[in-house]
């Protein structure tokens, strides 16, 4: 239990334990741990961006949403619009195709039976003319009379 | 007890006794194989168990640190990381609330400060009796494992601690500031001498408290230890009596140890804590 040399020994021992922990064992690790003090400061700051970013989006996407269902809506009712205009269209279109049928098919039967009208007049002239001459009892020159045959036919 | 011839005077002084290393009487250089060749040696030797046990303890703190700071990831810490960033947080947090100027020096220290003297308190629970007995078998006269119970290994540390005080206050307030603090107070220029007296105890009593401090209680610790080991020492024959002492030394050096253990880091959290107020202190302007 003497004082000795033991002393300066460990009074220089210390100095360099202390040297050394100071340059190769605190300076790494503060260094270390300070790197990870940032890294996750700025985790945290990079997590409230994306939280605030995440909000932006959500707003936006519910005026996209909105907008949409606005021009769904539009388009829907357009289309509506349209078809009962194509129906209405259609219809008149058909009244039309029917009238002119109708006007057709009338004007073909005005035009049998003025045909038939025309055929019965031949007929009824010739009739009448076979008639007369049998009445008359002999042939009725018909060059001679055909003028007034011709003004019977006119009459019938 | 290590040998049957030992009373139990001897049995004390021969675990008291550090391993000297230094010039002995006849002329040669050599260990002491006594106390008082020991003390014949004067100041010029070295007590080699202080000096290798505290040389490895720090080595080995320092290899351990060091192969975390090498290794240091600053992602997720794992295992030994782990607790060595604790030790530095832990470490950095005293230091912060106590040391208020700005120096780089005094965390490390405080960091080496603690875990030096805590591994060095802490060998005080190896049995008493192994290393000195695994020594004599070596060959080795003494062998003390706890340096922290030789003033040398205490005094080393407080006066290491003194200079760097010593050194910053001059540094900080200027050799003037310095010896005007020494000098003017607490009574002003014409109470001097009694300025004088005072603070100079005030400054002297810094590492001796220190030093005198951690001795002390390691030196105490130790003792108990050895007394509690006589109880079975004094084991002679089979007998009521002989097997109480042996039981009650099995009980009195477990509960010592358990207790001793908190003293080892309260008296290591207490150095590194007075150094970090006295360095404070030395930064500090009075006015």
């Amino acid at each position: 239990m003497n004082i000795n040399a033991t002393l300066l020994a460990q009074t220089i021992m210390f100095a360099l334990f202390v040297w050394f922990c100071m340059k190769f064992v605190w300076t790494p690790i503060v260094g270390a741990l300070d790197a990870r003090k940032k890294q996750i400061a700025d985790g945290l700051a990079e997590a409230e961006r994306a939280k605030h970013d995440l909000e932006l989006a959500a707003k936006r996407s519910a005026e996209i949403l909105r907008e949409a269902k606005e021009k769904a809506g539009d388009i829907v009712a357009n289309s509506e619009k349209r078809a009962s205009e194509i129906v209405e269209e259609a219809k008149t279109q058909a009244k039309v195709e029917g009238g002119r049928i109708v006007a057709g098919a009338k004007a073909e039967i005005d035009q049998e039976v003025f045909r038939a009208k025309e055929h019965l007049r031949t007929q009824v002239s010739a009739i009448a003319l076979e008639g007369a001459s049998k009445i008359l009892g002999r042939e009725i020159d018909a060059k001679a009379h055909s003028d007034l045959l011709d003004k019977l036919v006119t009459e019938i | 007890m290590s040998s049957e011839a030992q009373t139990s005077a001897e049995y004390i002084h021969h675990h008291l006794q550090n391993l000297t290393f230094g010039h002995l009487s006849n002329g040669t250089w050599g260990v002491a194989h006594s106390a008082e060749e020991a003390k014949e040696m004067g100041f010029w030797a070295l007590n080699l168990d202080t000096f290798i046990m505290s040389f490895l303890l720090g080595a080995i703190f320092l290899i351990i640190f060091r192969r975390v700071a090498v290794n240091i990831v600053s992602g997720t810490p794992s295992g030994l990381q782990n607790f060595c960033e604790w030790a530095i947080e832990f470490v950095d947090s005293s230091v912060r609330g106590s040391f208020t100027s700005k120096n780089n020096m005094v965390a490390p220290m405080a960091l080496t400060i603690f875990f030096w003297v805590l591994a060095m308190n802490l060998m005080d629970l190896i049995p008493i009796d192994y290393v000195p007995h695994l020594m004599g078998a070596l060959g080795v006269p003494f062998f003390k494992v706890v340096p922290s119970t030789d003033p040398n290994a205490t005094f080393g540390m407080a006066i290491g601690v003194f200079l760097l005080v010593l050194y910053y206050s001059v540094k900080m307030k200027g050799f003037g500031g310095f010896v005007g603090e020494l000098t003017l107070q607490p009574f002003g220029k014409w109470g001097l001498p009694v300025n004088l007296l005072l603070e100079g105890v005030n400054l002297i009593a810094k590492p001796i408290s220190l030093a005198l401090r951690l001795f002390g209680n390691m030196y105490a610790g130790e003792m108990i230890f050895i007394l509690i080991a006589l109880m079975g020492g004094a084991w002679a024959g089979f007998s009521a009596g002989n097997a109480t002492l042996y039981g009650s030394q099995i009980i009195l050096s477990l509960g010592w140890a358990i207790f001793h253990i908190l003293i080892v880091t309260l008296q290591a959290f207490i150095f590194m804590t007075l150094t970090i107020v006295y360095m404070d202190m030395a930064h500090q302007e009075h006015h």
